[in-house]
């Protein structure tokens, strides 16, 4: 067993409402940063997992974000980076 | 009748639940400890608005991994009466005992203030004291009360019968100047598939006599003794 960073990027889905991505895209609006087209704000979770390779450590994180750490009604969870510790 | 009034760490409308069906329903009720494996014979078990948990990751995600919760859901399943006030409903949607989600308000802040719903199921066990279509005012207190679900759920719901209770203007119309929080649809309360869940954003339980500045969700308790006890 070895032991993995993971890092998972939890985000509200497309097409619903985020009213603090809404309130942010209108904060860099007002600071010129007219290009912005849409904020999404979510959640950044790292988890210190203990694995016998970074393949299972990433299937490990995907059955996490399935069953706790995302909301399958509203949100998509990506596995951003699987990295040894 | 018997209620259970579950107690997590963070329940915190968990004694006006009591004080609406002991004090002013004159039912029977007992508090269960959410770790607590048993429910004690009670008949309706009710999920109290609060911050479970913290509300840590979502509201109500930790909370159904409570045991107790184990037991709510065998009780369900057995037919029997749940009511989810608030955070109790944001817990049964985690548990999927009911579906969807509710989401931060469409505002950001959270909101208290007495606010207008129309029973659209006056046929429910929770319900059947109401007049079909009436228009009665509770208080919300939320900070994540938009409920939101596919629109295939959504249909579903609606077609069923199983949206139980929608925001209204001061017309009694669910428009977006009746809605307090984006709500889709204008939900505020939903019941499961068999409806025999109910959970509501809005507090019947402080609407229960004139002094809180209005009465009209006694009539939610009095709907349960009414069905439950026959």
């Amino acid at each position: 067993m070895s032991r993995f960073r993971v890092s998972i990027h939890i985000v509200p889905r497309r097409g619903i409402l985020d009213p603090q991505g809404k309130a942010v895209t209108d904060a860099l609006h007002s600071l010129g940063f007219s290009a912005v087209a849409d904020t999404r704000i979510g959640r950044h979770v790292v988890l210190d997992v203990a694995a016998p390779n970074a393949a299972a450590a990433d299937t490990a994180a995907r059955e996490m974000c399935d069953k706790l750490l995302a909301n399958p009604v509203t949100e998509d969870y990506e596995i951003a980076k699987v990295e040894g510790v | 009748m018997k209620f259970g009034i579950v107690v997590f760490p963070g329940s915190n409308c968990d004694e006006d639940a009591y004080h609406a069906v002991v004090d002013v329903l004159g039912a029977e009720a007992v508090y269960l400890w959410h770790k607590a494996h048993d429910l004690e014979g009670v008949d309706v078990v009710l999920l109290p608005g609060g911050f479970a948990y913290g509300d840590y990751l979502r509201a109500g995600a930790i909370a159904r991994f409570s045991p107790i919760m184990q037991e709510v859901a065998a009780h369900a399943q057995r037919g029997g009466p749940v009511i989810g006030i608030c955070n109790g409903f944001q817990i049964l949607c985690e548990a999927k005992l009911l579906p969807g989600a509710l989401l931060r308000n469409a505002g950001l802040q959270y909101i208290s203030e007495m606010v207008r719903l129309r029973v659209e199921n006056a046929d429910t066990m929770f319900t059947n004291r109401y007049e079909p279509g009436a228009i009665v005012r509770m208080p919300i207190a939320h900070g994540e009360g938009r409920y939101t679900a596919d629109t295939e759920t959504l249909d579903r719901l609606e077609g069923e019968g199983r949206v139980v209770f929608r925001y209204v203007n001061a017309v009694g119309e669910p428009d977006a100047s009746g809605n307090p929080n984006g709500s889709m649809r204008n939900i505020a309360g939903i019941v499961s598939a068999e409806g025999n869940v109910l959970g509501l954003m809005p507090h019947p339980e402080r609407a229960v006599e004139d002094v809180l500045g209005s009465h009209d969700g006694l009539a939610l308790f009095q709907s349960m003794l009414a069905r439950v006890s026959a």
